[in-house]
């Protein structure tokens, strides 16, 4: 039977787990009630998410790694998660600069991501790692419904008024250039392309670039162009936020090693 | 997570902030008809008659209620991007996401009254509604999480059940879900302590400075001992307030007391201790002072608090507008192709 390499479950954990920490940053400062406690949702689903897949990859690493110890003491330059992922809920700043959230950014992102995470969890649920495939089919639902909730605000946004449909396009304008990450394999996801375990994500970008171009007309929303720099944080070379994101993520842990919450 | 309700007046549900008077003998077929009811211990619904007092003294408190939850999600939130495991991550994001929806229903049974939520949170905005002030106090450490849901959660409970036969029928209704909830929550509160309990030194040290921090205020949570309690008589007689702020502070100090012993902290109060005659524990004496100043809006937190739901709803504002407008768009393109 072919396996996932373990890598590759952490790239897909490691995209949960911090996703699920950006949009839980929302939680009590919603825009309404409503969205509050939907944006928990979604974070509680990609938490749920990262703790399979980790429990999953602890499991084949053995050697006393727990879905803790892959989330809490693993450094920045060990995290594989998409540069995407971990970029404030905001428009572009350095690290240590201070703003306001935007929920634009946050539905935006929520859209670019979930909108490849339907394919992927779809082509996965097939996998012929049965661990994996369950994971995939649990997440697939899940992700169905993150897209079509983050698709709807766009179309809202984008239809909605002058502010809206400006901050919804500045986000576009903002994320899209980080999306070129998904289609350049890493040596994990090329490795469990040649185990058999997982599809080569270059194959679903057809599908991917229609349900955004479905979802942009809606929103009359332009597509940004794109050219130049591709983030490489799934190789383990990230932006300057996610080391302040772990830095708080995983300071309470660290501080009491060993111990059991 | 909501105590001390129908005793703490404010300006939401009483404009003028005069004391309510007790009503009248009946004198139209339709107040008799309340007071019979009432009397019956029936239920009142929405689109029963009801005095306008009876009606102000629900929305008081009703929405005083939700905006508890609402703000209660603030310092436990404060946690979430801290928590210490996964799996605590995930039942904390859960939990106040509870809140929130106990918000939410709260909501809407306070606007079969005929208040809009949007009104209420105007209320809560400018200062006019209160809330619970056990919210308006840190959350310094991770066991902060764990007793908030054993002992404010207890609290709320305790406060919460006798709601559940509350005379107002959306109310009553929807306080058995928020009932349900929130024992879940202080189970979940009690076993994350019982771990760190079983932890090391400094876990231990952790969970004994957040019931240090808290017991007292807890207990101030019941709301003004009966004999100081403005609204308290009024709210039996129709059936709202069931039991009294001093029997509720004590049901919940005597099952508290051997809660803490298994835990193995201790209640900071060297005047508690069981007295054979009454059945009950004897406890020290609340700050009371204390207790109306963070009231009255001077506490540790609650400009903090205040100001932070204040900014999520105007940083949110183009938001609900955006959707507004959307909507109206697409009710526009309908009725011009039906036309």
């Amino acid at each position: 039977m072919s396996t996932a390499p373990n890598d590759y479950l952490l790239h897909l954990a490691d995209n949960a787990v911090v996703l699920g920490q950006r949009d839980a940053e929302w939680c009590g400062h919603g825009p309404i009630l409503e969205e509050d406690l939907a944006l928990a949702n979604v974070s509680l689903d990609l938490i749920g998410q990262a703790r399979l897949l980790y429990q999953l990859a602890a499991t084949r690493i053995g050697n006393g790694a727990t879905e803790d110890t892959l989330a809490y003491f693993r450094d920045d330059t060990e995290f594989r998660n998409y540069t995407l992922v971990e970029l404030p809920n905001h428009g572009a700043l350095v690290g240590y600069a201070a703003s306001d959230r935007d929920y634009a950014t946050t539905i935006v992102r929520n859209f670019l991501y979930s909108a490849l995470m339907v394919l992927v969890w779809d082509a996965l649920q097939k996998s012929p790692d049965a661990d994996l495939a369950a994971i995939a089919a649990k997440s697939l639902k899940e992700a169905r419904y993150h897209l079509h909730h983050a698709a709807d605000w766009v179309v809202k946004f984008g239809d909605g008024t002058e502010e809206s449909h400006a901050r919804a396009q500045a986000a576009l304008d903002h994320l899209f250039p980080y999306t070129e990450e998904f289609w350049t394999p890493s040596a994990a996801e090329d490795a469990a392309i040649a185990s058999g375990a997982a599809t080569d994500v270059r194959t679903l970008r057809a599908a991917w670039d229609a349900i955004v171009a479905d979802t942009l007309a809606e929103a009359t929303l332009k597509r940004p162009d794109v050219r130049g720099y591709v983030p490489e944080g799934k190789h383990g070379r990230h932006s300057e936020h996610l080391s302040y994101l772990l830095g708080e993520m995983q300071g309470l842990a660290r501080a009491h090693p060993g111990a059991t919450w | 997570m909501y105590t001390q309700a129908m005793d703490i007046p404010d300006e939401s549900g009483n404009p003028g902030g005069k004391k309510l008077s007790v009503v009248p003998p009946p004198q139209s077929e339709q107040e008799a008809a309340f007071e019979a009811r009432i009397d019956a211990d029936g239920r009142i619904e929405p689109q029963d008659w009801m005095p306008e007092a009876y009606r102000k003294t629900l929305v008081r408190q009703i929405s005083q209620h939700a905006h508890s939850e609402i703000v209660g999600m603030l310092p436990e939130g404060n946690w979430i991007s801290r928590a210490p495991s996964l799996k605590r991550k995930a039942i904390l994001i859960a939990k106040v996401q509870d809140e929130g929806g106990h918000g939410l229903y709260l909501y809407s049974a306070a606007e079969t009254l005929g208040t809009s939520r949007g009104d209420m949170i105007d209320g809560l905005h400018s200062g006019k509604a209160k809330y619970s002030s056990i919210f308006n106090y840190p959350t310094l450490n991770w066991a902060d999480v764990g007793v908030i849901g054993w002992l404010v959660d207890g609290a709320a409970i305790m406060n919460q059940i006798p709601l559940c036969r509350c005379s107002y029928g959306p109310y009553a209704r929807a306080m058995i879900r928020v009932c349900k909830e929130e024992s879940f929550h202080q189970r979940q509160g009690y076993e994350a302590l019982l771990v760190m309990m079983k932890g090391s030194e400094a876990q231990r040290r952790m969970v004994q400075d957040a019931v240090n921090r808290l017991w007292w205020k807890c207990l101030a949570m019941f709301g003004p001992p009966d004999a100081d309690s403005p609204h308290s008589a009024q709210g039996m007689r129709w059936g709202i307030k069931r039991i009294s702020n001093d029997e509720l502070r004590q049901k919940f100090i005597d099952a508290t007391v051997p809660q803490a012993k298994v835990l193995g902290v201790t209640l900071p109060d060297p005047d508690l201790k069981w007295n054979e005659e009454r059945g009950h524990h004897d406890y020290g004496q609340i700050d009371w002072q204390e207790f109306w100043n963070t009231v009255e809006g001077n506490g540790p937190c609650n400009k903090e608090r205040l100001a932070t739901r204040v900014k999520a709803h105007k940083d949110g504002q183009w938001v609900r507008d955006a959707a507004l407008a959307h909507a109206q768009k697409q009710r526009a393109r309908a009725d011009k192709e039906a036309a």
